[in-house]
């Protein structure tokens, strides 16, 4: 379609409005991260380095932000990756199999909100006294993992030609086999995707966290919530937890972009 | 070629630890959630749980906080629902026309759906923040009043919904944006021919073929609306004076502030009839308009 020049100088600007519309709040974030408590405060300069990496060191160093990151990286790690044991067979067998009612419930532990299973959870873990273990959050964290595991794989072995695996197993490779040695090295790109939602929605978690977690186990967002509990707020500092906490993600989607995308999109065009 | 009885029963083999995995942890408590939600049950308290049968759902059907909830639900949900999509498919065919920077374009719009939600809400609090946020500078920039964006009890769910609709509408646009990349060329090239305007492109061809899409980008958005708790809980805990409460919230209070399982319990279902309801009524409608794919 061809537009006039008038017509395209005015949907850049439209455009670019919008990004930086939608960009603000991390701008201001950054930049808040970078002030010290007086400087947010008297707010008449947009970019004020004074205090540096001031705010960062701080997190460090008075609220033992390694730890919190260790936890998060171990809980999300763990999570996705007994999420992909558990899903990426399941969903082989869904979609091979045509198990309809498994793949429906599969949509429902989806659909349904998170709270549904937090308060027998909390019931149950306190009794067994796993609140504040990795064990609790783990396994907390596979319910969220695992659908979405089987949201973006089940279409995606479903669109694997039929005649490679037969070929394969008339040549009397087992089943499991060519599931290991051949369906599973195609579906690379398939794997990648739905584990990087995992890890991410994993480690974006806050309301389990919230009550499983505890003291030795307390992952990044419930640390950085935390710091708004106290009576006066550090900005600076909060902002700069913030960042942190945003920082791997960030990196992780924009080196990751094509799959991100087509993951959070994944089976909503073809319905 | 003799079949082994590994691979006569691999579609059990491979499915069953999910399937076992999924009742332990999710059809189980579901179950043990309706069993607790007919007894009073407190844990702070030192007395046993009390059968009360459906008294929990009477109290709450008659009470004025589930009601109220039950609007503000709506609210929250039905306002972003309409801006975030209306708002994202004019985002969408903007940002789908070819342009330099296009790419990069794109991937800033992801960057909110993908950040960490409770810091997100963290510096929407900052900028809400009464006398120092962004928000009040720049009405004040403009001679304008400055506002209690989350501390009012009028303003506090509009400013919700502005977060929402800030981290969301960029689902909608790539949803929206993929199901454009996989539209027809045809129509619009007879259209061109018969002189028709951009504008009736746009609601004669574009909006039709992308009826389907549009509606699993809403169903997705509103499953995850009606259940929104990062951005409320983070910023406001459901504050000032319940104004926030929506029904995720009130379960969340209900079950770990005061610690009644029961009557949490019963909200949950409650909560959790609501949600089928409205899901499976925009499936139906799915079905009638777009047809499923």
């Amino acid at each position: 379609m061809r537009i006039g020049i008038g017509l395209r100088m005015y949907y850049a600007a439209v455009t670019i409005v919008l990004v930086i519309l939608f960009s603000i709040p991390f701008l201001w974030m950054i930049s808040a991260s970078f002030k010290t408590q007086v400087e947010i405060l008297s707010s008449d300069k947009w970019l004020a380095f004074g205090a540096e990496f001031k705010n960062y060191l701080m997190v460090f160093k008075e609220y033992d932000f390694i730890t919190f990151i260790r936890n998060s990286f171990v809980v999300g790690t763990a999570s996705t990756l007994a999420s992909l044991a558990l899903g990426l067979p399941a969903a082989y067998a869904v979609a091979k199999y045509r198990m309809g009612l498994f793949s429906l419930t599969v949509l429902v532990a989806k659909i349904l909100p998170g709270i549904t299973y937090l308060v027998p959870w909390y019931i149950l873990f306190n009794e067994l006294h796993l609140i504040d273990t990795f064990a609790a959050l783990i396994l907390s964290h596979i319910v969220i993992g695992l659908p979405f595991i089987m949201w973006v794989m089940i279409p995606f072995f479903e669109s694997f030609p039929a005649e490679v695996e037969e070929s394969a197993w008339m040549d009397g490779c087992s089943k499991m086999r060519t599931f290991a040695m051949i369906v599973l090295p195609v579906s690379v790109p398939g794997i990648v995707t739905s584990s990087l939602l995992s890890f991410i929605f994993s480690w974006n978690n806050f309301m389990f966290s919230l009550i499983l977690s505890g003291e030795k186990t307390k992952p990044l967002p419930l640390a950085v919530y935390n710091f708004i509990s106290g009576t006066s707020i550090e900005w600076g500092a909060l902002m700069a937890a913030a960042c942190i906490i945003t920082l791997p993600v960030l990196l992780l989607s924009l080196v990751m972009q094509k799959y991100i995308v087509s993951g959070l999109s994944a089976g909503a065009v073809k319905g | 070629m003799s079949s082994t009885w590994i691979d006569r029963n691999i579609k059990w083999i491979f499915s069953l630890p999910a399937v076992i995995f999924i009742l332990v942890m999710v059809a189980f408590p579901i179950a043990y959630t309706v069993r607790i939600s007919l007894y009073e049950w407190s844990m702070s308290a030192s007395t046993p749980p009390k059968w009360v049968g459906l008294g929990n759902y009477a109290g709450l059907l008659t009470g004025d906080r589930f009601w109220a909830s039950v609007g503000r639900t709506f609210f929250h949900t039905g306002v972003s629902i309409v801006i975030e999509t209306i708002l994202g498919i004019l985002i969408a065919v903007l940002v789908s026309r070819k342009f330099k920077g296009q790419k990069t374009t794109k991937t800033l719009l992801m960057l909110p759906m993908v950040a960490t939600p409770v810091s997100i809400s963290l510096v929407w609090l900052l900028i809400y923040e009464p006398s120092i946020g962004l928000a009040n500078q720049i009405l004040k920039a403009l001679s304008l009043k400055p506002l209690p964006w989350l501390g009012s009890v009028d303003l506090v769910l509009p400013s919700l919904i502005l977060v929402d609709v800030w981290q969301w509408t960029p689902m909608i646009v790539l949803i929206v944006v993929a199901g454009l990349t996989t539209l027809p060329t045809d129509p619009y090239e007879s259209a061109s021919v018969d002189g028709a305007t951009a504008a009736q492109k746009f609601f004669h061809i574009t909006l039709p073929l992308l009826m389907p899409t549009i509606l699993t980008a809403v169903i997705l958005r509103l499953i995850d609306l009606l259940k929104t708790f990062d951005t409320i809980y983070a910023t406001t805990q459901g504050g000032p004076n319940y104004a926030s409460e929506t029904l995720n919230i009130m379960v969340f209070n209900e079950a770990f502030t005061y610690f009644k399982f029961g009557s949490a319990s019963a909200l949950m279902m409650l909560f959790f009839l609501l949600i089928m309801v409205v899901i499976i009524a925009l499936i139906a409608l799915k079905k009638r308009l777009g047809g499923l794919h």
